[in-house]
């Protein structure tokens, strides 16, 4: 049985044509497994409602044969045969419940894993843009509570409201057959039945939106006090955190209370206006039989000789009410299944309506065309392509015109010209920015919060793009250069470390996936790391969890710094790379660091001003102009911005 | 096991009487759901007999039937009706009050135990494990709850019912569910015993799946630069497909739940019919047939009710069983007794600010090999300045932890104003030594809010004071709103050196006689720090002050500096003393001031 779970996601109005997008995705690709599961449908459905009127024929052959206008030994072979009829539904019927439950959750389980992949492979394909701009948690939302909620809806329930559905209309068309009188009522019973659903449905989902809102605060206040406990502690304000919670926690009491009490007490009217309705049926049923009526228009089952069947006036019979109270179980049971598949239908429309709007980002654009090679550099000055490692790079121009192919050897020129810049058109970040890079020099950013460092460095790797040509790389505009083949040429270390579940050896490696044993602790000797993962539990193969949780924010560090030197890029740039560590340590990072990229550009964003001394150009930012530029002895002797921070007259934040 | 779920039923409290009422009500909207088919049998063999007797006598039929009995019957499926809707909405509300009153009890009991845990206490639980516990497992408790009282007696009384009234209404007949109920009974708990490990399996796949996708959306950049994209997709795929398979071998099984309750429908249905109408024709012409028609239709009506109790029954089952980590996760932290309490008879005063360390050894946890700290012997005196400084993992924090007991030693005795910290009252002693932790915390509220925290009843001048001390009032006052800026949660509107300052602040207004900054001014630029420490001298000059930092310049003009290593005190010694003769002293004095600019 799957486990019951409380129908997750929220309830907002999802957009129009989510629905029909869906099924048409679904239609697409499972055409066959569709058609047969509604086929199966059908097949139960009607199953369902031949078997009570087969039923009847059961009660209408005893009746007859009690009041004596047949025979037994007639009776019972009439009954026999009946029942034989039925044994042949039934399997029929049971056989195709398999068989579109099984071809459903199957299907919807492909189906899911398909979207999942298509979500996943697309959301690679994004620009930074899209998760600077989208909440870490409604993002991971999509993967597990609107999946689910599609999962519901394919697998649940839009088979059971149509097979709902479907019996619905069927029983009615057989109870017209057998008496119109009788229909009348039972329509209207779940005419009432339906009324109640909407309101008492309406009502709880309102509840169930409030309810939502209030666990949302009450989830807030739970995170940041458990966060901050140590410091509730150390406050001893213990009582007044709890009085604060106090207040939240009943409100969401009283909501989660209003909402599932409309719920619970849905499924008890319904169920009772079906038993006023099998009352009303039986009382109308008798009364026409007391009375004798013949006004009642339908199939008239005759059990003689042969079991014949015809239609016209005639009495509501001891059978007819069998088949009606049947019958309006049948129906009542459904038009409830149907009225609860309302709330997953909604649910799983607006959980669809959040994917596709994941699958309808525009994805990152790329027309460049420039790639990164290995080279080998002959004497003469030539280069040649090679598919080896050589640690020689040059990057492959073909040229349109004339299909020639053109090296230039990677040497890390990179010139930023006058670029403005902001990530909305109405506030820049950057204003006439301008940068010269030469090959293996180290070039320092400083600035406040927001001054602007880690933008230029977005826009050189371009995670955000700029306009052409305002960004070359060895002369080569950057706009031409392939992503993919850009991105390889610069190693970036950021201050938020991320590691990725594996080992430590497979963190390290993330950088270059071909890289040996050998160069991965030659990467972590580099990085410093060596020695304190030896230290690990289980060395270069302890598990890393949770980003890396079982590390202090410092080995984080180092272990992103090793991933960098493992990757070994031509260019590299140290985003605030070693604020977590501590001066006598990062001392020795940056010896190895300066090993690694000898004769290399380095881009570096520091808070320290100690890490950026040695650089050959410090660029001293703020909001988002270069107001200083130069050595540290030149900005030293200028006595401007520059001197001030190192005075520590000014603060950096 | 049992004692957990004892536990979590003590958070009904005054929903109790709610607890008790929904089952009752269950009863009997469960007794008369069983009494209908009854009726309506009964009241079809009113008709049966009068059309019987009319059949006999050559009457109508109007006059053979007891009008009496029909009314009767009719009173009572009407009144039965009426009766088991109120009992069922009543059921209903009354369910939804005790289940999330007792969630809300839960969540906050477990709120004040988590309140009430000691520092080492609050190590031992991750902080995320302890926000799941609060949320995700007590919604699971909550509706398991609310099942249990709603389902837990009705179902099965259904099914009991179900089966007396089958034998009422049908005789032996009804030993035909007998018969079944094992039989279908074990199915569903074959089906529950295998799929329950694959859907254990489908859970774990899932968290592999979200944390790829977790790590992906917060690492992208680092996907990005590395071009990793086609690394993550096939690792993605793995994963997911993974959930696929389970998934799909999980419900594999549980597809065979529908066709096996439909065959037990069906085969009680046919098997009813058969027998029922052997019965029938085979007494046709004897004056007691031992089933009547009316019989055989209540009879199919039980057949149905007991198959979805049992259905219902092996559904709750399921859920309990799921319940049931959650319960255990709750109770564990319910069950955690905090190491820290009061003492009896506490000393309500803390006469001055003196410490004295007296041969301290202190370790985390019972299991730790290693000490944290080891053989420390300190003294200081009231209204000092002492600095500490050392590497990571040297000790500086679990050291000045120690002070306002937020740990217990291991060995040894912390004297604060001349008594051992273990005989003060925890609130007297917190309030007298106020720390400044290295991770800071603001919380969501206005600046002045958060800095109440101190003192909650401080005046707007005290507030003015203390931030002025802290240097904290010149940026507040760029503010537009001041002292009433919100700050976001996790302070993300404010810089780290603001923060910093604000913190402080928060401490000064305790007006402690012990103030401990842990690395508290790391961010904050040399000459600020300078100026907070000069105010602090000059504000606050008869509280002991105890800071902690990695820059010399913080501590050089310190009474004492304490140089840690390994958990041990190094040396003990001013700033000119120990630049003399400490090497590691030095050794940081000489890479900061060559390095730094100091």
């Amino acid at each position: 049985m799957p486990p019951v779970r409380a129908p997750k996601g929220k309830l907002e109005t999802a957009k129009k044509g989510t629905l029909k997008r869906l099924l048409k995705i679904l239609f697409k690709n499972y055409k066959f497994q569709l058609i047969f599961s509604a086929i199966c449908i059908v097949l139960y459905s009607l199953g369902n409602i031949a078997s009570s009127v087969f039923m009847s024929v059961v009660t209408n052959t005893l009746e007859s044969a009690t009041t004596g206008r047949i025979s037994p030994t007639q009776a019972w072979s009439s009954m026999i045969t009946t029942l034989i009829v039925i044994g042949i539904i039934y399997i029929i019927g049971m056989a195709s419940a398999y068989g579109y439950n099984y071809t459903m959750s199957v299907t919807s389980q492909r189906f899911l894993n398909t979207l999942r992949k298509q979500m996943f492979n697309h959301m690679e394909s994004l620009p930074i843009k899209y998760f600077d701009t989208h909440p870490r948690g409604d993002i991971m939302s999509l993967y597990t509570n609107d999946i689910d909620t599609i999962r519901q809806l394919v697998s649940q329930a839009i088979p059971t409201a149509f097979q709902a559905g479907f019996t619905v209309i069927g029983a009615i068309a057989a109870m017209l057959l057998f008496s119109p009188i009788l229909t009348v009522l039972v329509i209207i019973g779940s005419m009432a039945m339906f009324m109640n659903a909407k309101t008492m449905g309406g009502k709880s989902a309102k509840y169930f939106v409030k309810q939502q809102i209030a666990t949302g605060k009450v989830e807030g206040n739970i995170e940041e006090s458990i966060k901050g406990l140590k410091v509730i502690k150390v406050f001893s304000h213990e009582e007044k955190s709890i009085e604060d919670f106090d207040k939240i926690n009943d409100q969401l009491c009283k909501d989660s209370t209003s909402a599932n009490e409309a719920s619970n007490i849905l499924a008890p009217i319904n169920g009772n206006i079906g038993n006023i309705l099998y009352v009303i049926l039986i009382v109308v049923g008798v009364l026409f039989i007391i009375q004798g009526w013949e006004i009642n228009p339908g199939l008239q089952l005759v059990i003689g000789d042969t079991f014949s069947v015809s239609y016209g006036i005639g009495k509501i019979t001891y059978s007819i009410i069998f088949f009606f109270l049947i019958a309006c179980r049948t129906f009542s049971n459904n038009v409830n299944n149907f009225t609860q598949q309302i709330t997953f239908i909604t649910m799983g429309q607006a959980g669809a309506s959040r994917i596709f709007d994941l699958l309808d980002e525009q994805s990152e654009t790329d027309s460049g065309y420039v790639t990164l090679v290995n080279v080998i550099k002959h004497e003469d000055g030539s280069l040649e392509e090679t598919s080896e490692r050589t640690r020689t790079y040059a990057w492959k121009h073909p040229h349109k015109a004339d299909g020639t192919i053109t090296y230039t050897e990677l040497k890390g020129d990179i010139v930023i010209d006058d670029v403005d810049f902001g990530y909305n058109q109405d506030q820049l970040v950057l204003h006439n920015v301008s940068i010269y890079a030469h090959p293996g020099q180290r070039i320092a950013f400083v600035g406040a919060t927001g001054a602007g460092k880690t933008t230029i460095t977005n826009l050189i790797n371009r995670f955000y793009d700029i306009a052409d040509g305002k960004i070359r790389y060895d002369g080569i505009n950057i706009n031409k250069i392939k992503k993919d083949d850009l991105r390889r040429s610069l190693g970036i270390v950021l201050q938020d470390t991320n590691l990725f579940t594996g080992t430590v050896m497979e963190n390290i490696r993330y950088g270059r996936l071909d890289a040996t044993d050998e160069e991965v602790y030659e990467a972590a000797k580099i990085a410093n790391a060596y020695d304190f993962i030896t230290r690990l539990p289980e060395g270069f193969n302890t598990m890393l969890s949770g980003d890396g949780a079982n590390l202090s924010q410092g080995q984080r560090q180092l272990l992103s710094i090793a991933r960098a030197a493992v990757a070994d890029a031509p260019v590299m740039i140290l985003d605030e790379a070693t604020s977590s560590i501590d001066t006598r340590t990062e001392k020795l990072v940056q010896k190895g660091m300066d090993m690694l990229m000898k004769g290399r550009t380095v881009f570096v964003i520091a808070h320290r001003l100690s890490t950026v001394q040695d650089s050959e150009a410090i660029m001293v930012l703020d909001h988002g102009r270069i107001i200083e530029r130069g050595t540290h002895q030149d900005l030293i002797n200028k006595k401007g911005v520059y001197y001030q921070l190192y005075t520590g007259a000014f603060e950096l934040e | 096991m049992k004692k957990d779920i004892a536990l979590i039923l003590k958070s009904v409290r005054e929903y109790k009487i709610y607890a008790i009422f929904t089952p009752i009500f269950m009863i009997v909207e469960s007794a008369i759901e069983c009494l209908m088919p009854l009726f309506m049998s009964r009241l079809l063999g009113v008709v049966d007999e009068g059309n019987t007797i009319a059949l006999a006598n050559g009457i109508s039929l109007a006059e053979a039937i007891d009008t009496n009995k029909l009314i009767l019957f009719i009173c009572l499926m009407v009144g039965g009706a009426i009766l088991s809707l109120a009992a069922g909405i009543l059921g209903g509300i009354f369910a939804a009050r005790a289940s999330t009153g007792m969630a809300k009890n839960l969540r906050m009991d477990l709120y004040k135990k988590v309140q009430s845990f000691s520092f080492s206490n609050i190590d031992k639980f991750s902080a995320s494990s302890l926000v799941t516990r609060m949320t995700t497992d007590i919604s699971t408790v909550q509706m398991a709850f609310q099942m249990t009282i709603r389902m837990v007696v009705r179902a099965p009384l259904m099914m009991i019912f179900s089966v007396i009234f089958a034998f009422v209404a049908g005789g032996q007949m009804a030993w035909i569910f007998i018969g079944l109920i094992p039989v279908i009974a074990l199915g569903f708990i074959i089906i529950m015993i295998l799929a329950m490990p694959t859907f254990r399996r489908v859970f774990k796949r899932y968290d592999a799946m979200n944390e790829s996708v977790e790590e992906n959306v917060s690492g992208i950049r680092v996907v990005k630069s590395y071009v990793r994209e086609e690394y993550e997709k096939e690792k993605f795929k793995t994963a997911s497909d993974n959930i696929a398979k389970e998934f799909i071998k999980a419900e594999r099984i549980v597809v065979w739940t529908n066709p096996i309750l439909n065959f037990a429908i069906h085969a009680s249905n046919v098997l009813i019919c058969a027998i029922g109408s052997y019965l029938i024709i085979g007494a046709i012409g004897q004056d007691n047939s031992p089933l009547t028609i009316p019989q055989l239709s209540a009879l199919q009506t039980y057949g149905v009710q007991i198959l979805m109790s049992l259905m219902f029954v092996s559904m709750i089952f399921v859920m309990l069983i799921m319940a049931l980590e959650a319960i255990k996760r709750i109770s564990e932290v319910l069950k955690e007794e905090p190491t820290i309490l009061n003492p009896e008879n506490p000393i309500m005063e803390v006469s001055d600010g003196s410490i004295n360390f007296d041969h301290v050894s202190f370790k985390y946890s019972l299991e730790a090999e290693k000490n944290a700290l080891e053989g420390l012997n300190i003294t200081i005196k009231s209204g000092e300045f002492v600095g500490i400084i050392g590497s990571t993992g040297s000790g500086k924090t679990s050291l000045v932890n120690l002070i306002s007991r937020l740990y217990d030693v291991s060995e040894g005795n912390v004297i604060v104003g001349g008594h051992n910290v273990k005989d003060y009252d925890l609130i007297t002693l917190r309030d007298a030594v106020s720390v400044v932790l290295q991770k800071n915390v603001l919380f969501s509220g206005t600046i002045a809010d958060n800095l109440r925290w101190g003192n909650l009843h401080a005046t707007d001048e005290e507030i003015l004071k203390a931030a002025k001390t802290a240097q904290a009032d010149e940026f507040v006052q760029t503010f537009p709103k001041k002292y009433d800026t919100y700050i976001e949660q996790g302070g993300s509107n404010v810089s780290g050196g603001q923060k910093q300052r604000l913190c402080i602040a928060r401490a000064l207004l305790k007006q402690p006689k012990i103030l401990v900054l842990d690395d508290s001014t790391s961010a904050v630029d040399t000459k600020t720090d300078k100026l907070i420490r000069e105010s602090l001298r000059k504000d606050i000059p008869n509280t002991t002050k105890i800071v902690i930092a990695q820059r010399i310049s913080s501590i050089e003009d310190a009474d004492k500096i304490i140089v840690m290593e390994n958990g041990k005190i190094n040396q003990i010694g001013t700033h000119a003393e120990l630049l003399k003769s400490n090497k590691i002293y030095q050794e940081v004095y000489n890479t900061q001031v060559r390095k730094g600019g100091n």
